[in-house]
């Protein structure tokens, strides 16, 4: 039982923006006045929505690390700190924004606004509901990653313009980390593209719609290649050793301060947004949820679920320690890229024998997934194991300083390996 | 007011001697090199504006020939570029001005 | 032929973003201003690709160019820290322009003065998927030997900047037990 698709159905917005162009229509407007209202409505739409999320997760963020490192959050500003964004949006905006005195001005204040740019053109392509898209690309996969790769650039012109050689220094390490692990990122993607047999976001979710499976469930490799490149490419813990506070001051950003600080903080949230939003219409269904976005709106379905995927990103920050970045780059060249490579061929594949043999959909996915499912398992722990990781127990925990004391105190015998 | 071919033609023409300018007068050698890119998407917009707007019974063997031209071009570029970064390594400079160890 | 408002309008205003930037490449004092100057012309060119209904061409253009070559042209500056970096032109400035001059204005003559058959057809729908055909159908071979190209450009760049001599061998029983394993020593 659907509701008719009529303005106020409010399980699409889609429907009230269609109602007032085909109203706008009515009154007789040149034909690009549609167009551009629907774009506006969007546009608006979406930067409200972002900036608004941005806030409240910076509060629950921080609660919710607190509450795993057994510690309250923030709990002053307002009832249980919840105007604590506020206070930090406030204090980003009335610090004095100082650029140093040799910098590169033109580029300094350039590099906060384009970081700014590509995390929020991302959101275009990104499906919220079935007639919420603002441009469904034929493309709709690489402009993704298209867009993801002009970070680089802004990563640089911070870098550069600081006139700072450790600022220089993380912006190298930064888009070192960030090129390695696009390879990965359009690896996988090709996966997932591979078995919809398009590029459309749009399509990618009514395939999921239609044949009733998450593409969680029959790539798993993929999934796993993502979510951790999804985690590189948002500078977040455990990867985030190019700009956390501990390590190289801050990386590319250490001569921002004020409300370009501010810029780069919000644009690692929104990053994380993106990849979040990206996970969920790409692997796990987007806006349905096997039928039940007949009764609850779509959008809300999205959102949840995102704001899901962006939790547990927030769990692994709280949990995980920190990554090197030669093992970071290691873990992209010699782990994931062959497991990537190897995705991609299992899965053609799995497409050719679906089309060749003209299965039914009903006895070749699931086939399909215990496969690939088996097959990660064993390339994960094969391929380690190949690598020449152990078990820690195997491993020797005793440092040099006791192996040389005890050589020294107790003769030549050989120290225990 | 329509926009033809010829609107990008000439666009392409301008990008085109623009690079020739910058591969030829530039003293620095990535500026070279910056010419050089530059000529290179001079020629494939040139391709994908024919591809569009010209008879032909194959029309997209345009943007095939773009798609190579592209990875082409990001071959030479990074072997050019460690060139250059070898060529620093011995000469400490890369000013095409100086390199000059074969004039007659 | 293209005349709704709205791919004119969009032409017009890349066209002047691209050809723009490009003469400021050229005018500019400071390499790096340059080099993001050619960035936006890479990107101004991709969104010409779009008004040209080349979806596919645009975002590989804008994947490659400004993600990937930008950024090796950005090392290569860092890479020679003594190198000029005032954008200077060189002895051969004055050959250059002319020879630039040229070659634009025979390559303007021509463009505007042959009669090009124009067909009749709009603009492409989707361009992806035959693009994917023709590669691995008509320009198999191409292809084959492209990602062969790329192999050996990138072993030769390698292969080109590897620090003289080897790196002297160390002493695997002084290296810190770290959990993996070390060449030459068997696991415990």
């Amino acid at each position: 039982m659907r509701l008719d698709a009529a303005w106020y159905d409010l399980r699409d917005i889609g429907n009230a923006v269609g109602a007032l162009l085909e109203q706008i229509r009515e009154w007789g407007a040149p034909d690009w006045v549609p167009y551009v209202t629907s774009s506006v409505i969007a546009i608006v739409g979406i930067l409200l929505w972002t900036v608004l999320s941005v806030l409240a997760f910076i509060w629950i963020e921080r609660r919710v690390v607190g509450l795993m490192q057994n510690r309250i959050g923030p709990n002053r500003v307002g009832p249980a700190g919840l105007l604590q964004p506020v206070a930090d949006a406030l204090k980003l905006l009335m610090k004095e924004a100082i650029t140093t005195r040799n910098a590169d001005k033109t580029l300094f204040w350039l590099a906060p606004i384009v970081v700014f740019i590509p995390t929020m053109v991302v959101f275009a392509v990104i499906p919220f509901g079935e007639k919420m898209v603002l441009a469904d690309l034929n493309v709709g996969v690489l402009f993704l990653i298209a867009i993801g790769s002009i970070n680089t650039i802004a990563v640089f012109m911070a870098g550069w313009s600081s006139n700072n050689k450790y600022a220089l220094l993380g912006a190298m390490r930064t888009i070192a980390m960030l090129i390695s692990y696009e390879i990965i990122q359009v690896l996988v993607l090709l996966g997932a593209v591979l078995f919809v047999g398009s590029m459309r976001l749009g399509d990618i979710v009514a395939w999921q719609d239609d044949y009733g499976v998450w593409l969680l469930f029959l790539q798993p490799l993929g999934v796993m290649g993502y979510v951790i490149a999804g985690a590189v490419e948002m500078n977040r813990s455990p990867m985030d050793i190019a700009e956390a506070e501990s390590e190289i001051v801050a990386g590319y950003h250490t001569e921002y301060g004020g409300i370009k600080f501010g810029f780069f903080y919000q644009a690692e949230y929104l990053a994380g947004f993106a990849i979040a939003a990206v996970i969920v219409s790409l692997y796990m269904g987007g806006w349905t949820l096997w039928g039940l976005e007949e009764w609850v709106p779509g959008w809300l379905i999205f959102l949840a679920k995102m704001y899901g995927v962006f939790f547990i990103y927030i769990w692994s920050r709280g949990t995980l320690p920190r990554l090197r970045v030669d093992q970071l780059m290691a873990f992209a060249w010699k782990f994931l890229l062959p497991l990537a490579l190897l995705n991609v061929l299992v899965v053609g594949g799995e497409v050719l024998l679906w089309q060749e043999q003209d299965l039914s959909s009903g006895e070749a996915l699931p086939l399909f997934g215990a496969v690939n499912f088996g097959l990660a398992v064993a390339l994960v722990i094969g391929w380690a194991l190949a690598l020449g990781h152990r078990r820690p127990e195997k491993v020797a925990h005793r440092a040099i300083l006791t192996q040389e004391l005890g050589a020294i105190f107790y003769g030549d015998i050989a120290p225990r390996p | 007011m329509s926009v033809d071919l010829e609107h990008y033609l000439i666009v392409g023409a301008i990008l085109f001697a623009t690079g020739i300018y910058l591969a030829l007068a530039k003293r620095n050698f990535v500026g070279v090199l910056m010419g050089i890119e530059l000529m290179f998407n001079a020629v494939n917009l040139t391709f994908v504006s024919f591809s569009r707007f010209v008879e032909s019974s194959s029309p997209l063997d345009g943007h095939v020939f773009v798609i190579f031209v592209i990875t082409v071009a990001a071959a030479e570029a990074a072997t050019a570029l460690a060139l250059a970064v070898l060529l620093y390594r011995v000469r400490e400079t890369i000013d095409v001005d100086r390199i000059d160890l074969l004039k007659w | 032929m293209m005349e709704d408002t709205g791919p004119v309008v969009a032409f017009w205003i890349l066209a002047a973003i691209t050809v723009g930037s490009a003469l400021m490449v050229v005018a500019v004092r400071n390499l790096v201003h340059a080099v993001v100057y050619l960035i936006l012309s890479f990107v101004g060119i991709g969104g010409l690709y779009i008004t040209l209904s080349a979806d596919f061409v645009a975002v590989t253009q804008i994947l490659i160019y400004a993600g990937a070559i930008s950024v090796l042209l950005l090392f290569a500056i860092v890479l020679t820290p003594r190198g000029s970096r005032d954008n200077a032109e060189s002895f051969l400035r004055l050959p250059a322009v002319l020879v630039a001059l040229l070659v634009g204005i025979t390559l303007g003559y021509v463009a505007l003065d042959t009669d090009w058959s124009i067909a009749g057809r709009g603009g492409f729908e989707e361009t992806a998927s035959e693009i994917g055909e023709l590669l691995l159908d008509k320009y198999v071979l191409p292809f084959e030997i492209a990602s062969v190209l790329l192999l050996v450009a990138m072993m030769g760049a390698i292969v080109i900047v590897r620090p003289e001599g080897t790196m002297e061998p160390v002493d695997p029983s002084t290296r810190l037990r770290t959990g993996f394993a070390q060449d030459g020593e068997a696991e415990a």
